[in-house]
């Protein structure tokens, strides 16, 4: 296939313009010993539907969540996603147009981004939010190092119960920007206070917890604020972002900086990305923020519209003194959560909470009842749990897999302190059937 | 485009209203607050709108019609290759079997993806003349700030502690000085010769056993091919440095030219770039980064493994720099850039490079003689111009740009690279028929009479947009950056 | 474009105004006309010692940040809050809006610095 429509012909006409005999000659300066003397050894072209087989006959040895029901979560999430969002994300005005650097022609973009900005500090109860950032793991690491700058300090304490990757992430940023990462322990699923007190030193940056946390579980924000806060630290927090219609915001409670992974709102789990990490701090961190922010403004007529601005914290200006080395923003991402959050509304996005809420207790309760687990913690949890199985974890999820049921986390892998740990995730899109079934075939296994 | 102004989707909001997209609660209900602790529960609801499912279509269908993408029209925006991007390729992504798979899923219940991941990897290699590619980093930025972690982490493992700067030429993209300090590094600028190249005797001197590396663009921003570039590699080489090469202008040489075989030791690729991913209005894309074999323990893990029977992710890699994000990396991008690749093939791909060099160059040369070309020589797949003749009659670059607006184009990238003052950078790219370059060439000769003639229609431009030049001062002075009610 | 006699002038473009021990410093009009509108200016902390040539502040227009060098050594005695909520003032009159007085610790150091006639002169070859 080829989407290059000039003809031979044309190509000749423009090459008697340029006044060269051959398309070669225009890459003369590219020297002879470093041209490539030889075919790229790539399969030959494909047609459109040559092509569309291929690829479907790629995804089809995948399994896919359309036909397996689901209770795996670990940091991405299978929630309900309106038509609307999926229709709306389409439209090519959205997803082919660059970053929005000609305000007057990239309105819709720009609008779209004042609103999620809005939408973000409304559900984490901040002042200010950017345009979105890569994830949340990487979101998470740009706050970390937001706060050094901010305190000029260089030590950040991680909660052990912060998703595991987001914490590898965060080691390998400060690794190299020369920044300490030390681990609070855990204690009933929840930040250990008493050793987080214990980490706290005059060079503590920042302490950095995850709620609801990788086990599902809720954590004392307000207590760790206060800890945090009499250290002169800052509090971060990462949390799920539909969690916050029913849970109090972090703002509120004496967050920071909110920091987290956007993916639950609108945007489906594609093996692990694209998603987005959405990043809101409290005013007084406005200017320290990374990545690109979107401000409202009038036009020569007193119009209103919308630009990208604070940008001389950004690489095109500041370059080596940036914020941040960021350029882009997951900006289509970052509209699909609008969309969602629009087409879901207030009602919406409480109902979606509450319903994973009771579903993840019923679950919770329905497998204890099964004599095949134990319980890891009594912290409350949102729509995500940590059992201990009593079997081999393994075998229990190859039986489910065998009955169209993608099982829970193996907690194990990361937590070796957990032992047959398994990690159930709940969303609203599973049914009391599907949770049931589940039940049922965990019977059958164990 | 639409001119009426839009709402903001709160000021849309009606109390009340609501679309049900969910169900009722078909298990036991029970209390909230016997679930979680009061103290821990929302007061009141976050403010977000009310609204019904038509007004919200209709609210997104009128700011996508505030909008302006390749699907629209001509899109020369130097540095950025914004190709056409092919809507197969949006097709494919979405199959249930690439989307609907969670990432913590058995490896066994992926293979699909997981021999995606692998063969993106090993034709990227391929054309970059690498070793082994790692498609964790999710954007170009990212990928550089990967790179050159490697690069430390490399010379680190070396013993090798003293080497902490990095240089890049004057001509850089922002992200290169920006990526370094993010990977620890100090920046070293070493500036242009006349040619647009690097200046080799500046390079001589600046190059140190405390030199990491040199990070490069070839061709460079000003899209020229930098003819030294085995001098540059063997002067880096032999004084300890790493050679980077920056894959922002890939587009110019596929099939042609190698950063392998130029001496490059790390590289990074934009997909969304020369892979013809969409750019979604700011992202998302994939900045994937290639290796020589010598760096290849340093790449972040896990990478993808074949054992001749199945595919695996192999976490067992203790000199790795370690994750730089979730997960596999901006998968559903990479399944484009595959898909990009399997529907041109070889000769496709190299077919590539030579309509967007000569697209290029049929501009520079259709326009030279109407706006200044500070280096006169053949370009590759962009051309810079400097818009210092139109300086005379009181019209500056950004008026060229806004003016180009009115005729319906995107206007080329302005003010870069920064070496060339009142520079714009137009990037054709070879998805572009020759009508469409005439069309546009005709819209920058009338603009440049216009500027000769009438300047004020520059000034005033752009008259035919959903809002006139907004006033950027007033925007970072008193920041608004959220909706307040009331 | 205005320079002032009576004031010192720095190669960096800033100009300061000597009190006794105290100097004033803000930015030159030709260093504001390049800059273009004037959107934030960071406000120096009070008590903070510098050495000649350390950054003092930084102003920004909204395509460039321009960082202001201390133009003798000493300590910041005192800072213009006014620029943090009209950083305009900067543009309307670049000799009134002073961003900080620096209490000088080596008196011979604003003798190095350019007079009103000497700035001129390097001002038409900046050119």
């Amino acid at each position: 296939m080829s989407y290059i429509p000039t003809t031979g012909e044309q190509q000749r006409q423009m090459l008697a313009e340029i006044g060269a005999v051959s398309i070669d000659e225009l890459f003369a300066d590219i020297p002879e010993s470093v041209r490539l003397k030889k075919e790229l050894d790539i399969p030959k072209a494909m047609s459109e539907l040559e092509l569309k087989a291929h690829m479907q006959d790629m995804a089809g040895k995948n399994i896919s969540l359309d036909k397996y029901t689901c209770f795996l979560g670990a940091g991405a999430y299978d929630h309900y996603i309106p038509s609307v969002v999926t229709n709306l994300l389409s439209r090519q005005e959205f997803y082919t147009a660059y970053t929005p650097y000609q305000p007057e022609i990239s309105q819709g973009t720009l609008q779209a981004i004042f609103e999620y900005q809005t939408m973000i500090c409304s559900l984490t109860g901040m002042d200010v939010s950017n345009a979105s950032l890569y994830d949340g793991a990487t979101a998470l690491a740009e706050a970390a190092s937001m706060a050094c700058e901010s305190t000029r300090r260089t030590e950040i304490i991680v909660v052990r119960s912060i998703h595991p990757e987001s914490r590898e992430v965060v080691s390998t940023y400060a690794r190299f920007k020369g920044m300490t990462v030390s681990e609070c322990g855990i204690k009933d699923g929840v930040a250990d206070l008493k050793n987080l007190e214990e980490l706290l030193n005059d060079n503590t940056a920042a302490v950095l917890v995850q709620s609801p946390n990788f086990f599902g579980a809720v954590e004392n924000i307000r207590e760790i604020a206060e800890i945090a806060h009499r250290n002169k630290s800052l509090l971060v927090v990462s949390c799920d972002p539909i969690s916050l219609a029913i849970l109090k915001a972090p703002g509120h409670l004496g967050a920071d900086i909110v920091a987290g992974e956007g993916q639950v709102l609108g945007n489906p789990v594609s093996f692990g990305g694209p998603y987005l990490g959405f990043m809101a701090a409290k005013k007084d961190f406005t200017r320290r923020m990374p990545g690109r922010i979107v401000g409202e403004t009038v036009d020569r007529n007193g119009k209103r519209g919308y630009v990208l601005t604070l940008q001389t914290r950004e690489q095109h200006i500041r370059r080596e003194k940036a914020t941040s080395n960021i350029c882009s923003n997951q900006a289509l991402n970052a509209l699909a959560a609008t969309i969602y959050l629009s087409a879901m509304g207030k009602n919406g996005l409480k109902k979606a909470a509450e319903l994973c809420l009771q579903k993840a207790h019923y679950a919770y309760n329905r497998l204890l009842e099964t004599g095949c687990f134990s319980p890891a913690f009594e912290s409350p949890f949102f729509k995500e749990f940590l059992l201990i199985y009593h079997g081999d974890v393994d075998k229990l999820n190859k039986h489910l897999l065998s009955r169209n049921i993608i099982g829970g986390f193996a907690a194990e892998r990361y937590y070796p302190e957990f032992k047959g740990g398994y990690l159930v995730a709940v969303t609203e899109k599973r049914t009391k059937e599907d949770i049931d079934r589940f039940v049922s075939e965990v019977i059958s296994a164990c | 485009m639409l001119k009426k102004e839009e709402k903001l989707v709160f000021e849309l909001s009606v109390p009340g209203r609501y679309t049900n997209l969910l169900p009722g609660c078909d298990v036991d209900e029970k209390e909230i607050t016997g679930l979680i602790p009061e103290e821990f529960l929302r007061e009141d609801d976050p403010d977000l709108p009310e609204l019904g499912e038509v007004d919200v279509v209709r609210h997104f269908t009128h700011l996508s019609q505030k909008n302006y993408g390749v699907d629209s029209g001509f899109y020369p925006l130097g540095s950025c290759t914004m190709k056409y991007n092919p809507k197969v390729n949006e097709e494919v992504s979405r199959l249930d079997g690439f989307s609907k798979v969670h990432p913590y899923q058995p490896e066994e219940t992926v293979q699909g993806c997981l021999e995606l991941l692998y063969m993106t990897d090993k034709f990227l290699s391929e054309i970059t003349g690498m070793d082994r590619f790692s498609l964790q980093p999710a954007a170009g930025a990212h990928g550089e700030m990967t790179g050159l972690m490697i690069m430390k982490a490399f010379h680190e493992n070396n013993g090798d502690h003293k080497r902490n700067k990095i240089i890049v030429p004057d001509s850089a993209h922002g992200t290169n000085p920006a990526s370094a300090a993010t990977a620890g590094f100090e920046v070293v600028e070493v500036r242009s010769d006349e040619r647009g190249g690097i200046d080799i005797n500046a390079l001589k001197e600046l190059m140190s056993d405390e030199v990491a590396g040199l990070m490069l663009t070839n061709p460079n921003t000003l899209g020229l091919f930098d003819e030294n570039i085995h001098l540059i590699a063997e002067i880096v080489h032999d004084a300890g440095g790493l050679l980077y090469y920056d894959g922002a202008n890939a587009n110019a040489i596929i099939g042609i030219s190698r950063p392998g075989d130029m001496g490059f030791d790390i590289v990074h690729l934009n997909l969304h770039k020369t892979f013809s991913t969409p750019h979604g209005g700011g992202g998302p894309g994939s900045g994937p980064v290639g290796v020589k074999k010598q760096l290849i323990p340093f790449l972040p893990r896990p990478v993808v493994e074949y054992d001749n029977s199945r595919y695996y992710f192999d976490y067992d890699r203790p000199l790795s720099i370690g994750r730089v994000k979730s997960f596999y990396g901006n998968f559903s991008v990479v399944v484009k850039a595959y898909a990009y690749i399997r529907s041109l093939g070889a000769d496709g791909l190299r077919k590539v490079s030579e309509a967007a060099v000569l697209n290029a160059n049929y501009i520079k040369e259709k326009l030279k003689a109407y706006y200044h070309l500070p280096y006169d020589r053949t370009c590759m797949h962009e051309v810079v111009f400097s818009g210092q003749w139109q300086k005379e009659f009181g019209v500056s670059t950004l008026d060229i740009a806004k003016r180009l607006l009115d005729f319906g184009y995107h206007p080329p990238t302005i003010y870069f690279p920064l070496i060339v003052k009142e520079a714009f950078m137009i990037e054709p790219t070879e998805t572009e028929s020759k009508e469409t370059l005439d069309e546009f060439i005709n819209a920058m000769i009338e603009i440049a009479n216009e500027a000769k003639n009438e300047p004020e229609k520059l000034l005033n431009a752009p008259l035919d947009t959903p809002v006139l030049r907004l006033d950027e001062a007033r925007a970072a002075r008193k920041p608004v950056l959220k909706y307040e009610c009331g | 474009m205005k320079v002032l006699d009576g004031l010192k002038y720095s190669a960096e473009h800033e100009w300061i105004k000597i009190d006794g021990n105290k100097a004033y410093i803000g930015i030159t009009d030709y260093a504001q006309h390049s800059l273009g509108d004037i959107v934030f200016v960071e406000i120096p902390e009070v008590g903070s010692e510098l050495n000649k040539g350390d950054v003092l502040s930084v102003v920004e227009s909204v395509k460039a940040a321009s960082d202001v060098y201390a133009p003798v050594s000493g300590k910041v005695a005192e800072v213009n809050e006014e620029l943090a909520d009209s950083p305009e003032k900067i543009n309307e009159d670049p000799y009134e809006s002073w961003i900080a007085v620096i209490e000088m610790s080596d008196l011979s150091e604003a003798e190095e610095l350019m007079d009103a006639r000497e700035y001129e002169r390097f001002c038409q070859e900046e050119e």
